[in-house]
């Protein structure tokens, strides 16, 4: 953390700002209280100063017409249904459909999406490795999609158009709809998204997820939250206005993530970031054990910034010795600055 | 005779008044307006397409840690400002008179950003279906406030480089009056080199402030708008007066000395005014060094306009008094302009005045040319042609030190 003295910008970014205070500013449309401050520093012929982090205009995201609350897609483990086959194997079943609804990314700024399950990220799918999986996907959009999961299958159950069509796989065009199945197999953190060129609006637009295969004997017990890392090109210009974890800009500036002192915390993250070559997390105040693609039980580092490619995924473990507020972000300024920002708050 | 008296009826309408024939369409023109108002133009339906949404930028102002955008909505359709990003980061902001601005409504957006001097800035504004509308600040400086020194110094400055200039110009008045026919011939040829530059100049610098206007409101058209306005009133009013003249004052022709002296001073004017504008909407947004050169550079530029002037008072005797009002009718729009362009700049207003300069000084060369000819009635002799030409260089080298 040596960094943080490097300029009063930066001290001013490390500052904790009380959450009430925070949220009425933003909501009256005034400069949260640091802003406010710098706003009225006597600069001689400039300004100067620094502004209080997640400083935007007003209002909240209505996450009830968004029908999804990044508070609650942290926690939220889709696990589908199971059932014994003969040989005695668990067969677990997943439902996906694709709509397209209108989203609401930054107060006020609404986002033409494509989704799974109505909500970007789409489901945490989450299963037990040597399980037999059976995603049934049922195409609601007006335009075709597929699901690719990352995971070791045959080559029509990828979801890729031109591969699978004579299963009745490959594209799935509006109406249309297809099970995949397949192993859930190597056990680790990994991602499914629509695989339909040209690719980079298909994925940029929602069609995302996260896909955990926890291993036979499972992990240590802890409070696990799922990140998923994007961002959306709201003008079209083939570049990200509003950058995120779990789709709405600055949701943990203004609802913290909760968790426990002392208790063991495993993040979930994974990157879909379309646009940018790369995006990161940063830990605040503290240091985490980092398991990339959680495909092995033993960490391979100790440290406070991990970095992603698209695509890229790994699990993070962590425990907070001292309760306070920690913010974590993207350590990209440039998403930060853009909504990739947020606080954990810890519990006494 | 016989058969035309005989049938003759007048038609129907004709029985009715000319004026209330002229008022009926009219108001047949706005019932049938105000019906397809009242019902939504029945049958057409809906826009298709998504709402199209345009901003434009007409003032941009700079205090410490705050820059205020005041935008105008110049397209069809309301537009909300949802997010204001500058340079990559989202930042809190007000908007004066709500979010939502109408069409042709205007709002100013208060934003806190910890800005420095000298530095560049892109802000962008995200409307609520995701669009984004840019508008750069090149180098932020901050602005000045509007006080009445303030209006004092944009005074002085005018003084300094519209009213002094064009009168130390006039000075060549003696020289002019001492020198043979043939060579007033080549000075107005110079003066018309002169005034084609600013004409061109004005023109110019009117379109490109009419491309950062509301196109609602013409943008780029008002500068030829406002040209062909200026030169259609200056011609009326030169008909008007020559027609006048002649009845009243037999021989006294309109296109004597003095008149067309105050028709160059009328024109240039015109064009200071605009010049003025520049100097003030540069020192508001700190683009403007004020100091030696600057005021040097326009007094070098604008003597040349004084010149101009006098060269059409080779003949006759003008009182001191004409002179002094000539030179302020030249040179003391600056003044004005300059505290327009600081303290009311709109790039629709501006773009309009240029283009009136420009209108104004291509009516005093068609004014001019006849002056220039020679014994055998050809305005473009060689000699004429030179001096044009050494008229316009003249401008042309002295506005390269005038740094607006």
């Amino acid at each position: 953390m040596g960094g943080a003295a490097a300029a009063p910008a930066l001290a001013l970014l490390h500052e904790v700002v009380p959450h009430q205070g925070l949220h009425h500013a933003l909501s009256g449309g005034q400069a949260s209280a640091a802003g406010a401050s710098t706003a009225g520093h006597p600069g001689h012929g400039g300004a100067g100063g620094g502004l209080a982090h997640a400083s935007f205009a007003g209002g909240t995201v209505d996450h009830h017409a968004n029908g999804f609350d990044p508070t609650e897609i942290l926690r939220d483990f889709e696990r589908g249904k199971t059932r014994r086959l003969a040989s005695g194997r668990v067969l677990r079943e997943f439902e996906l459909v694709a709509h397209d609804k209108e989203i609401e990314v930054a107060p006020g700024v609404k986002f033409a999406a494509w989704t799974y399950n109505g909500r970007v990220p789409g489901p945490t799918l989450r299963c037990r490795e040597g399980e037999r999986l059976r995603i049934r996907f049922a195409n609601g959009s007006a335009h075709p999609h597929t699901v690719h999961f990352h995971g070791i299958h045959p080559a029509h159950m990828d979801g890729v158009p031109g591969v699978g069509e004579r299963s009745g796989g490959g594209l799935i065009e509006p109406g249309q709809s297809y099970a995949y199945e397949f192993d859930a197999t190597p056990f680790g953190l990994h991602l499914y998204h629509c695989h339909v060129m040209p690719l980079e609006s298909h994925i940029s637009k929602g069609l995302y997820g996260a896909f955990v295969i926890d291993p036979r004997r499972g992990r240590p017990d802890a409070d696990e939250l799922v990140m998923v890392m994007n961002g959306f090109d709201t003008n079209f210009d083939a570049s990200n206005e509003v950058y995120a974890v779990n789709t709405v800009g600055f949701h943990y500036m203004e609802e913290p993530v909760r968790v426990r002192r002392g208790e063991l915390v495993r993040i979930y993250l994974v990157n879909v970031l379309e646009f940018d070559p790369v995006n990161s997390f940063h830990i605040h105040a503290n240091f985490f054990h980092y398991y990339p693609t959680g495909t092995s039980l033993e960490p391979t580092e100790l440290t406070d910034t991990v970095v992603q490619a698209q695509g890229q995924r790994g699990i993070l473990e962590l425990r907070f010795p001292e309760p306070g507020r920690y913010m974590f972000h993207a350590h990209v300024s440039e998403f930060a600055q853009l909504g990739w920002m947020g606080f954990f708050e810890v519990l006494a | 005779m016989e058969a035309r008296a005989g049938t003759e009826r007048p038609p129907p309408a004709a029985r009715l008044p000319a004026w209330a024939l002229g008022l009926i369409p009219l108001s047949l023109i706005a019932g049938t307006a105000a019906l397809l108002a009242l019902l939504g133009a029945p049958g057409l339906g809906d826009r298709t397409g998504p709402p199209v949404e345009e901003l434009a930028v007409e003032r941009t102002v700079l205090r410490p840690g705050e820059i205020e955008l005041t935008v105008r909505n110049d397209g069809p359709d309301p537009v909300d400002v949802a997010q204001v990003v500058v340079n990559d980061a989202f930042v809190p902001f007000t908007a004066s008179d709500g979010n939502r601005v109408g069409r042709l409504a205007a709002t100013t957006l208060d934003i806190t950003y910890p800005w420095i001097e000298g530095e560049a800035y892109e802000i962008s504004m995200i409307t609520s279906t995701g669009a984004t509308i840019d508008h750069e600040i090149p180098v932020a400086a901050e602005t000045p406030e509007q006080s009445s020194s303030f209006f004092a110094l944009m005074a002085l400055l005018g003084l300094y480089v519209g009213v002094i200039p064009v009168a130390l110009g006039m000075l060549w008045l003696p020289f002019v009056r001492r020198i043979d026919q043939g060579w007033i011939r080549l000075l107005i040829a110079f003066t018309v080199g002169l005034l084609t530059v600013l004409g061109v100049d004005a023109a110019l610098e009117g379109l490109e402030i009419g491309n950062a206007a509301p196109s609602a409101f013409g943008g780029q058209a008002l500068v030829l708008l406002g040209a062909l306005g200026s030169y259609l009133v200056l011609a009326g009013v030169d008909s008007y007066l020559s027609a006048r003249s002649r009845a009243s004052v037999p021989g006294a022709a309109a296109g004597g000395g003095a008149y067309l002296a105050l028709l160059v001073a009328i024109g240039i004017g015109l064009h200071n005014l605009g010049e003025g504008l520049a100097i003030g909407s540069a020192y508001a947004v700190g683009a403007l060094a004020l100091g030696t050169f600057l005021v040097v550079g326009f007094a070098l530029h604008n003597t040349t306009e004084g010149l101009a002037i006098v060269a059409p008072l080779a003949k006759g005797t003008p009182s001191l008094a004409r002179l002094g009002a000539l030179g302020l009718i030249a040179g003391a729009p600056a003044i004005p302009g300059a505290w327009i362009g600081f303290a009311a700049f709109n790039p629709s207003v501006a773009a309009l005045l240029f283009g009136v300069g420009a209108g104004a000084i291509a009516r005093v060369i068609w004014q001019l040319v006849p002056a220039m000819r020679d014994g055998r009635g050809r305005a473009l002799h060689p000699g004429a042609v030179a001096a044009l030409l050494a008229g316009m260089l003249a401008l042309y080298l002295t506005g390269l030190v005038v740094p607006v």
